[in-house]
């Protein structure tokens, strides 16, 4: 049942006492689909959110959604769902009545209300506290009544600002499937707003990186990963080792090895690679040029850190959980890429 | 002198130890709180006539249905609960007009400080204030002659239900503003955001979320605001100097010369017919004051 | 591009400015009216005499002795009101919290007991226990200072019940004690210096009540700078005025420069 409409925002700009929060944002939506904005806080992506929600004015540029023009449309009528950060459910409504609250300006009967709603909160799995006011429910019941308001109103799009980022680490996760796999069921239009990197990729159909209030890029998650636009994108999302190198064209010696660069590398002189740790290996050699710094035990996975040589920055090295016990600090240790397509930048 | 420490330690570890920390508070409330209000609701039961001197009687209690007390009593209900009223609802306006302005702006910090002044201003130099202004020789008492408004040269000033009203009203809108404006504060912006994505307009906000979450604050705000205008005496006391038109003076009265003999305690009654009107008040705007803090807690 | 906001901003604005400055000039008319009566000679024209006169301390004392005493012992009183409550509040609830939580609900109660025993109720209750405070201690104003205590009760109380909620007191006094400390020592230079901004906003609400209070001295026919007033009022009421106008000024000041001082500590302590 997919309903869901496109989402255009056209050369977005706002301004807010000097400092550019959006400086020419645009963004396309496909129908259907939950695209997450990821960057630092301060970045702009809470005010395109905003923006788009009609919350905020942008100083210039055009909000469409479904092909309508909504930039002067005012916020009560553009149909939107919104999912705040915390604290959004009224306080003097239980939660049925919080998410009647916009079937009853629909002009819903009571009847039809009350069908809506105890679906609505069976979706979101609190079909046994419709009764209960906000104070009376934890963190996460009380963002998964939110959800249930915003959805029941069967907005054109559903916007969700940063709706996880005040949980505990265990109830995020678990809510954040949850909210993926309700998205998919009802196929509305979604903005997922957040600093989480891993939330993000975890969530989103594709995910678009923010900048000072720009677009750095917008692309589905393992490509994000695999092929970062540049050096900021490719150090917010997930680790990166900074190695230095030289840079031959198409291919890069950094290491003791040769790399494939990805488009968009500084093609010669001497350049920082970029590395992931899952793609450098360590081997024991007692006439390795590193030595292991540190090495540490993280549950399904293994992580040491090496230092590559006298005068060169340490970098981080992912090994299965079963092999740190092998490495101690002292020990000599050859370093090796695997050879995955790394990016390379122009030493700054 | 290490071991004399631990010695005590352990000595107060014994309960009767510890309770013996909160003796002198006990004590001292005990003699300058609790006797007096038993001195109050004891003597508001015993005779002081010639009669049945220092025997137990409701002769004082009956003695509060005499007119000059009863309508003491119903003209500072009267007078308590106007300027309750208007006090609430022009200081919640004030509040919410506060509230829109800069948390850390000037025009804040200036009208709840002014406000926080204001509040405690009642008494003398206030009743002077009101003279200077509106008395016989007041500026603005030409400006309401010439206007029609007042042709009575400022003696509408001394009386209950004209000029005392304004006068409390200078200490109760200030007051409201105080009480108040912490609770317009815990509004939390996202419920007027909320409202408005879910289709509502800005008076459907206010119909529908903030009036009801401010409801309870509101009344219990009021509530205080009756009970400071019910118990204050000092302003009216300065301001009206003959006869004892509200419950405040009357009492007052009872401690001066104007006693008649044999109801000394009558007095005691009436401060126990005052305490019992307050206690009432106050127990409501505590029951009311939990629901609100539960919804405003921020 | 003028969007809904801004003109809902600017509509929120015009009222804003609307309701303040109505209020305002409600706030001010008699305060003008004050300062419009102590600049007036007998003919009605315009003359700082009043005020001249006031800011001459010497004159004062000798011109109105009975305003000077009035001064003298509601400062008097102020110091008294002060020092007993902060000795009878600090360490009582300190320690209430600490060893007795039990009776946490009691000593609340009485703290705000208070609150339903409006003054002049008070005052009737108190009679007979003045007259034994003036049988021990003699029939000096500055004994009043007992009965303010009460009086100031239940905002000391909860300006302090603030600053306790937001210290750990009883972690702080384990590892005071656990490095040697008596429990003197923890109350002085680990409870009270962490209470500062309880203590001294208590103390505040204390000197301002002081300073204030008119029922209790005036139905005991004792001279506090209040009575002062009331009766040179009767006489002399221009400097009288004057006195009650600087008093609000000064109590302005105060005020609105603690809440500058109160924002910064504030945001110091989100800070860290």
């Amino acid at each position: 049942m997919t309903r869901g409409v496109a989402v255009q925002l056209t050369d977005l700009r706002r301004t807010y006492s000097g400092v550019n929060a959006l400086d020419g944002l645009t963004l396309h939506l496909e129908p259907g689909e939950l695209v997450a904005l990821l960057g630092p806080s301060g970045c702009g992506k809470t005010t395109a959110l905003r923006c788009l929600a009609g919350l905020e004015d942008p100083d210039s540029g055009r909000v469409e959604v479904g092909g309508k023009d909504l930039t002067k449309v005012s916020t009560n009528k553009r149909d939107m769902g919104m999912v705040f950060q915390a604290y959004s459910l009224f306080p003097h409504l239980t939660a049925r009545q919080n998410v009647e609250f916009g079937l009853q300006l629909r002009k819903q009967g009571s009847e039809q209300r009350r069908r809506r709603s105890a679906e609505m909160l069976e979706l979101v799995g609190l079909s046994a506290h419709v009764d209960k006011y906000a104070h009376q429910m934890s963190g996460g019941q009380q963002q998964r009544v939110a959800l249930a308001r915003a959805l029941a109103i069967e907005p054109q799009v559903l916007l969700l600002d940063e709706p996880l980022s005040a949980l505990d680490a265990k109830v995020r996760t678990q809510l954040r499937d949850e909210i993926r796999r309700i998205q998919l069921e009802v196929g509305t239009t979604t903005l997922f707003v957040t600093h989480d990197q891993e939330e993000a990729l975890a969530i989103a159909d594709r995910v678009g990186v923010m900048r000072s209030g720009k677009l750095l890029q917008l692309a589905a998650p393992q490509e994000l990963y695999s092929r970062p636009a540049d050096d900021f994108v490719a150090d917010f999302v997930g680790l990166t080792n900074r190695v230095v190198g030289t840079s031959r064209g198409t291919t890069a010696e950094a290491l003791g090895a040769s790399l494939p660069l990805l488009p968009g590398s500084a093609t010669e002189g001497t350049v920082t690679v970029l590395i992931r740790p899952e793609h450098l290996t360590v081997t024991q050699d007692a006439q390795g040029s590193a030595v292991v710094i540190s090495s540490s035990f993280l549950g399904a996975q293994g992580r040491v850190v090496v230092s590559p040589g006298e005068d060169l920055q340490q970098v981080l090295v992912q090994v299965p959980s079963a092999a740190v016990a092998d490495f101690a600090p002292g020990d000599r240790v050859t370093l090796r890429p695997v050879g995955a397509p790394a990016l390379a930048v122009a030493r700054g | 002198m290490a071991d004399t420490a631990r010695r005590g330690a352990l000595a107060g570890r014994r309960p009767s130890g510890a309770l013996l920390g909160v003796v002198p508070f006990f004590v001292y409330v005990t003699v300058f709180l609790i006797v007096p209000t038993l001195v109050v609701v004891v003597g508001a039961f015993i005779a002081t006539g010639p009669g049945g001197q220092g025997a137990l009687s409701l002769a004082n209690i009956r003695a509060l249905a005499q007119p000059a007390v009863t309508s003491a009593l119903w003209h500072s209900l009267i007078l308590s609960a106007v300027t309750a009223v208007a006090g609430a609802v022009i200081g919640a306006l004030l509040a919410y007009a506060v509230s829109t302005a800069k948390p850390d702006g000037v025009l804040r910090r200036f009208t709840t400080s002014l406000c926080g002044v204001l509040a405690q201003f009642g008494g003398v130099a206030l009743a002077f204030a009101f003279l200077a202004t509106f008395g016989a020789t007041g500026y603005l008492t030409n400006v309401l002659a010439s206007t029609g408004l007042d042709d009575t040269g400022g003696l509408w000033l001394y009386e209950w239900n004209k000029g005392l009203m304004l006068v409390y009203l200078y200490f109760q809108i200030p007051l409201m503003l105080i009480v108040f404006l912490p609770a317009v504060e815990g509004l939390r912006p996202q419920w007027r955001e909320a409202a408005e994505t879910l289709g509502g307009s800005t008076w459907l906000y206010w119909r529908k979320v903030a009036a009801p979450i401010l409801f309870p604050s509101f009344v219990g705000a009021l509530l205080l605001l009756f009970t400071n205008a019910f118990s204050a005496y000092a302003t009216a006391a300065a301001l009206v100097s003959q006869g004892s038109p509200l419950l405040p003076l009357a009492i007052g009265g009872t401690l001066n010369s104007e006693v008649i003999l044999g109801q000394e305690n009558v007095g005691k009654a009436m401060a126990l017919l005052m305490v019992v009107v307050v206690a009432a008040v106050m127990t409501l705007y505590a029951a009311i004051d939990r629901r609100a803090s539960r919804w405003l807690a921020r | 591009m003028s969007g809904i906001r801004a003109t809902r901003r600017r509509r929120q604005s015009v009222l804003r400015w609307v309701v303040v400055t109505v209020s305002m000039v409600f706030f001010a008319a008699p305060l003008a009216g004050m300062l419009d009566f102590t600049t007036k000679d007998a003919q009605g024209r315009r003359t700082a005499a009043t005020w001249a006169k006031l800011v001459d301390v010497e004159g004062i004392s000798r011109d109105y002795p009975d305003l000077a005493a009035g001064f003298t012992a509601s400062v008097g009183l102020a110091v008294l009101t002060v020092v007993v409550m902060l000795v009878l509040l600090v360490p009582t609830m300190t320690w209430v919290r600490l060893r007795v939580p039990g009776l946490s609900r009691t000593v609340e109660f009485l703290c705000l007991l208070p609150l339903t025993v409006p003054a002049i109720v008070l005052v009737v209750g108190l009679t007979p226990v003045y007259s034994w405070v003036t049988y021990f201690l003699g029939e000096s104003t500055i004994w009043l200072g007992f009965a303010y205590v009460i009086l100031v009760l239940p905002y000391a109380y909860r300006s302090i019940d603030v600053g306790l909620r937001a210290i750990d007191v009883k972690t702080l006094s384990e590892a005071a004690r656990s490095l040697g400390a008596g429990w003197g020592r923890v109350m002085v230079r680990v409870v009270l210096p962490n209470l500062r901004t309880a203590v001294l906003s208590a103390a505040f609400l204390a000197v301002a009540l002081t300073l204030g209070e008119f029922t209790i001295a005036n139905l005991f026919s004792r001279t506090n700078l209040q009575v002062a007033m009331f009766l040179l009022g009767k006489s002399d009421a221009q400097i009288s005025v004057a006195v009650g106008l600087a008093a609000l000024v000064f109590a302005f000041i105060v005020l609105f420069g603690l809440s500058f001082v109160g924002g910064r500590s504030h945001s110091r302590k989100e800070n860290s």
